[in-house]
């Protein structure tokens, strides 16, 4: 790590991961080879590669989702830093509970469970007071246009948009100062675009470091502070 | 407490039935608040390491160490009985996998709940009842079915009186074996998220027992697999579920199907 990076959210240094597919013969499938990335507070950072090139392994390396062969994954954690890469179990359960948010395509939730209690699950593992809590929930959800009558059920059965939104409400929840984004747009009409773009700025006004992939063009400009790819000399530009 | 010392952390737990190998040398560490999944097919080991890790089993090597609600660690393999069986009746919970296992069947629903409070020394009638009528609404009993004997319930509502008698005591760490083993998928689906509940409402650390990875993706924050009595891969639910390294996990994880 260089002296440029001390102020930075998070540092990537030379990481490596290969999947082995030992039920398909052994298969070696090397995604990330040796990539690098610094993301300061106030940047989002958007990754630039075609669908294929390891974009959100990346990203799930960073969130420990996925365990990487080599490499370092410095996350900035109360007051110290965290290496993704090779922290125990507790450490990564509560550098995820209080310090990076992750919003991936899909949402997965427990059937049952209702909309606005998945919302708020994050600030409430965060320690903030059920009421509190749940009025900021409320106000996400109508920002982002869930209609109230569906907060009392379970997204199990909401459309693909409606899903995606309610993924994003539990993404931006709780002023995580790191966040992770893997196709936050990927399913969503161009009304609820415009509302994805909104809260990413206000995510970076308060000085959160956002790495994300952005297929759709225009929201990757209208959010990107800087675009970089993952196999290019760019990558730790 | 020391935050920082496992509530129960074995190691080298082998246990032989004879010649054959029940389980051998497992290693794991449980917090407070965590959920620990101990997966694997039948066979695998992974009941009888629950039994060895509950005092149920003597291992025949290795050492289980609990640190009780006063700070001292305990090793449960060596602990004397009358030990082991307060630390069951306070401390720690069981829920079978069969209701029936854990329930008495010839008394009421409420006493079932009521009965592990007065062994711990519960005297007064009508706080006991009170605090049964609570516990039978917490788990989606209705409270008018506190006098009916559990031999009238459906298996679920047995399970859920079960889960009721095991917490009335706020025990700090509870085994579970199959919890939904045997129940209807609709029925497991209201018992996983009340489960989810009460484990996140109470603080509660738990060891669940399954061969249901869809049961631990949504319970556990750990996971262990199991194979041939030992432990091939352990790691966050999530890196184990999405990330499997060992060659047995990735075919346990691709065998399953995803309606």
């Amino acid at each position: 790590m260089s002296a440029d990076d001390r102020g930075a959210v998070l540092v990537v240094e030379g990481l490596h991961k290969t999947f082995t597919l030992h039920t398909q013969g052994g298969i070696e499938l090397p995604v990330l080879r040796g990539v690098d990335l610094v993301v300061r507070p106030g940047e989002c950072v958007a990754l630039s590669d075609p669908s294929g090139s390891g974009k959100s392994t990346l990203l799930r390396a960073v969130y420990a989702n996925y365990r990487p062969q080599r490499g370092r994954i410095l996350v900035a954690h109360d007051g110290g830093r965290v290496d993704m890469a090779g922290a125990g179990p507790r450490e990564l359960l509560a550098v995820r509970r209080r310090t990076i948010g992750y919003v991936s395509q899909f949402l997965r939730v427990i059937p049952r469970v209702p909309t606005l209690e998945v919302v708020v699950e994050p600030l409430r593992e965060f320690g903030v007071p059920r009421d509190l809590a749940l009025d900021r929930g409320r106000a996400l959800l109508t920002r982002l246009r869930i209609p109230e009558r569906l907060w009392n059920l379970s997204p199990v059965t909401f459309s693909g948009g409606e899903q995606q939104r309610v993924n994003l409400a539990r993404g931006f929840v709780a002023d995580f100062p790191i966040l992770l984004l893997d196709e936050p747009t990927a399913s969503l009409d161009v009304a609820s675009r415009a509302l994805v773009v909104e809260l990413i700025h206000d995510a970076l006004a308060r000085r959160a470091g956002i790495v994300g992939a952005f297929h759709d063009a225009e929201v990757r400009e209208a959010v990107a502070t800087r675009t970089v790819s993952l196999h290019g000399a760019g990558a730790a530009a | 407490m020391d935050a920082d010392r496992p509530l129960l952390r074995a190691r080298g737990v082998t246990r032989y039935y004879g010649a054959r190998i029940g389980c051998r040398d497992v290693g794991l560490d449980l917090w407070p608040g965590e959920v620990l999944g101990i997966v694997g097919e039948s066979g695998s080991g992974k009941t009888t390491l629950l039994g060895c890790l509950c005092g149920r089993l003597a291992p025949s090597g290795g050492t289980v160490e609990f640190t009780q609600r006063d700070g001292i660690v305990v090793d449960i393999p060596t602990l004397p009985e009358p030990a082991l069986r307060k630390l069951a009746r306070t401390d720690w919970g069981v829920v079978h996998q069969n209701p029936r296992d854990g329930l008495r069947l010839g008394v009421s629903a409420g006493a079932n709940v009521g009965e592990r409070l007065m062994a711990l020394g519960a005297r007064h009638y009508g706080r006991i009842r009170q605090t049964a009528a609570d516990w039978l609404g917490r788990v989606e009993i209705d409270r008018g079915r506190i006098d009916d004997w559990p031999e009238t319930f459906s298996s679920g509502m047995q399970q859920r009186l079960q889960i009721a008698r095991t917490l009335v005591t706020e025990p700090r760490l509870v085994f579970m074996d199959e919890p939904t083993g045997g129940l209807d998928v609709s029925v497991q689906a209201r018992l996983l998220d009340l489960l989810r509940r009460l484990v996140t409402d109470l603080g509660l650390a738990a060891v669940i027992v399954t061969h249901d990875l869809a049961v631990t993706r949504l319970l556990a924050h750990r996971l262990l697999v199991m194979r041939g009595g030992e432990a091939v891969e352990w790691g966050l639910t999530d890196q184990v579920l999405d990330d499997p390294q060992h060659p047995y996990t990735q075919l346990l994880v691709s065998s399953v199907l995803h309606p």
